[in-house]
This record gives C-alpha cells, sequence and structure tokens, in this order.
C-alpha cells in the first residue's frame, strides 16, 4: 500500500494539471493563457517525476518550459499589443466547444471505465530506467529498440529548422 | 486536459491560443502512454520512447507553426483565424 502523502502528492498533481488547463482555455488574455499552460506542463513532469520516470521529466521541463514556452512569449509579444482582450465568445461557437469536449469526455470516459478496471490496483514497484537503458533503446537496432525513428525525428527536426528559416525570413 | 483542448480549439479565435490549445491535447496523449506504460507493463519502456518522439515532433511542429503565424502577422497585421480567408492573390 501506497504511503498516505504519496496519495495527496498525486491527488495536488492531478487538480493542478486540471484547473490549470482549463484556466489555459478560459483565460481572456493570451500572455496568461501561455503562463497556465506553463503551470500545467510543469505539473506534467511533476507526474513524471512521481511515476519513476526522471528523464521524461527532465526532458518534459527542459523542451517545453525552455524551449515551447519561451517561443510562445516570443510569438504573442510580436503579435499583439499589451492590454487588449479577447473578445466575448458568442454563444453558438461555445455551446459547440462544450459539446465536443462533453462528447470526447463521454467517449474516454467510457472506455477508462469499460477496459480499465485493474488500473484501480496498486502500482508495481519498478526500477528507475538508467540511462544506459535510454541510450541502447534509443540507438539499438534490434527488437523494441529505436535507431530508425530517431533518424526520422532527426530528419524532420532539420527540416523544420529549414523551413522555418524559409518561412519567417525577410524578402 | 485534451477536453480542454479541444474546447479551445473550437472557441478561440487567435491563432496563437489555438496552438496552444494543441500543446494541451498532445501533452493529455503523453500522458496517456506513460500512465498506461507504467501501470500495465512495468518494466518495459514503449510508453516512455513514444512519448520522447512525441515532445520531438511537438517542439517542431510549434516551431514551424509560429513561424507561419509571425509571418501572416505580417502580410495582414492581425492573427484571428476567422478573417484570413484569402491566400496571395
Amino acid at each position: 500500500m501506497e504511503s498516505v502523502g504519496s496519495i495527496i502528492a498525486y491527488w495536488i498533481i492531478v487538480l493542478s494539471i486540471v484547473v490549470f488547463s482549463v484556466l489555459t482555455v478560459t483565460a481572456r488574455k493570451i500572455l496568461r493563457a501561455a503562463t497556465y499552460l506553463l503551470f500545467t506542463l510543469f505539473a506534467t513532469a511533476a507526474l513524471y517525476f512521481k511515476l519513476d520516470y526522471e528523464f521524461l521529466g527532465t526532458v518534459q521541463i527542459a523542451v517545453y518550459a525552455g524551449g515551447i514556452v519561451v517561443l510562445f512569449v516570443f510569438a504573442i509579444l510580436l503579435t499583439s499589443r499589451p492590454g487588449d482582450n479577447t473578445d466575448r465568445l458568442t454563444s453558438r461557437k461555445k455551446s459547440l466547444g462544450i459539446l465536443a469536449a462533453v462528447a470526447s469526455l463521454a467517449v474516454t470516459g467510457y472506455a477508462f471505465v469499460s477496459r480499465c478496471a485493474n488500473l484501480c490496483t496498486e502500482l508495481q514497484p519498478m526500477d528507475n530506467p538508467t540511462m544506459k537503458q535510454i541510450g541502447e533503446t534509443l540507438m539499438g537496432t534490434g527488437q523494441g529498440q529505436y535507431l530508425l525513428p530517431f533518424e526520422a525525428i532527426s530528419i524532420l527536426l532539420l527540416a523544420c529548422i529549414i523551413g522555418g528559416v524559409v518561412v519567417a525570413r525577410k524578402r | 486536459m485534451f477536453c480542454c483542448g479541444i474546447y479551445g480549439f473550437i472557441t478561440r479565435k487567435n491563432m496563437i491560443a489555438m496552438l496552444i490549445s494543441l500543446e494541451l491535447m498532445l501533452n493529455a496523449v503523453d500522458i496517456n502512454f506513460v500512465v498506461f506504460n507504467r501501470f500495465l507493463f512495468p518494466g518495459s519502456m514503449e510508453g516512455m520512447m513514444f512519448t520522447l518522439f512525441a515532445i520531438g515532433i511537438a517542439a517542431a511542429e510549434t516551431a514551424l507553426a509560429i513561424a507561419i503565424i509571425i509571418n501572416i502577422y505580417r502580410a495582414v497585421r492581425h492573427v484571428d483565424a476567422d478573417d484570413i480567408n484569402e491566400l496571395k492573390y
């Protein structure tokens, strides 16, 4: 049985993820939405740490919080004047969004409840994946090892760099 | 979280806000990968690897999308998705 403190920590993380993601999509000022997104990403990283995936949590913080959110903030400051709010939503659009959200919630909730009853069991103990394991899984060519996707990702990133420069440069 | 992302993607007008909602959805899927891997198959690393690749792809996609958005902003001076209905000609 897990300790009470561990369960409380889980609940705090989950609640902060939910609350901050709701705030992200409902904030009127877009810069605040980006800040709430940052908090959501941090809570996600905390969840990864809590599930013993330390490498993944570090990558999450480094890439998302360090890279993507900074990029968002730059883009927001470049494209909007300070102090302008988004307009009030029209009720039709709002109800459409809520409908889609509730529908997807129903589908995922149904799948979760019907299929994953054994998920509520106790968490089995697991060693942290060591750096050696991660490296061998990432760079090996055997079964269950991921050299080819790794190379594909590197090609994709190269294409993205070139594409970004071409799209965003001044003529 | 995924539902929040869908809600935001449909209701927001600003393109950057739509992109933020997209990031939320990607994160929800990542959490799903990791949690199912941890609970159902502890010891194997498939979910973790897929999450790593998903994070990489998300970074690339965000960079490119923001480049496009800034370019559009230069052309038409605003970033509302509803009003951008014409291409170059």
